[in-house]
């Protein structure tokens, strides 16, 4: 399952409730405003860093780049474009977005 | 008739305080630049403004932002333009800021870093709030 998050973590439950319910091996694509939560210094950053454990978590780069947080993405988080975005839809069974 | 004319120019006219409070990351919704552009149409009524950044809203602030890959505007640098529209109090909420690894070397603009009782003095003695 790709699961595809897009509202910042610090205005919407939506990252929580993803990681609360995506199941070990599961990737998890923070896109749109949810890329804040993949850079350094802020309160969801503990949350990205703990799930790294069972899940693979991408961020999208256009999206990072936007937002003037590319030099502060977490280590281990995988940047991808929007070629990256597609391979990982098309990679996993289903997706889910959690808007 | 004249008397009429000054105050629509408000040469005579009342000036009350003006707060925008911001408080949406840039880009994400729409609520950011609306908000930028109604402070700038503002200016033009000579008002005593404000602007105040907090929660997401400090975001809007971040240097170094290029837009060019999701095809947006990038307003950003609009803030640096606020003081040459005789805007020049821009505050932000030391709390939202810490919560976000940030810190004023991070923004674009010149701030007031206010802590949360003095921005709470702040807005209580504001005239009008408008909030996006």
């Amino acid at each position: 399952m790709l699961h595809i998050v897009n509202k910042s973590a610090t205005e919407r439950n939506s990252l929580e409730s993803c990681l609360r319910m995506a199941t070990k091996g599961s990737a998890v694509l923070l896109i749109e405003d949810a890329v804040y939560a993949a850079t350094k210094g802020g309160v969801a950053a503990a949350q990205i860093q703990a799930a790294m454990a069972d899940l693979q978590i991408y961020a999208l780069g256009p999206d990072l780049d936007a937002r003037g947080m590319s030099a502060r993405v977490l280590d281990g988080v995988k940047v991808v474009d929007y070629g990256g975005f597609v391979d990982l839809v098309t990679e996993t069974n289903a997706c889910q977005s959690w808007l | 008739m004249s008397d009429m004319m000054d105050d629509m120019e408000g040469g005579e006219g009342v000036v009350k305080k003006f707060m925008f409070v911001n408080r949406k990351a840039p880009h994400g919704t729409i609520y950011a630049l609306e908000g930028l552009e109604v402070v700038l149409v503002s200016a033009a009524f000579d008002q005593d403004v404000s602007m105040v950044f907090a929660d997401d809203g400090v975001y809007e602030l971040i240097k170094g932002m290029n837009t060019k890959g999701i095809e947006v505007k990038d307003f950003s640098k609009t803030y640096r333009a606020l003081d040459g529209y005789d805007i020049e109090k821009l505050y932000v909420e030391k709390a939202s800021m810490d919560a976000r690894g940030l810190t004023e070397a991070d923004l674009i603009v010149d701030v007031t870093v206010l802590d949360s009782a003095e921005m709470a003095n702040l807005m209580a003695e504001q005239d009008v709030v408008i909030s996006y």
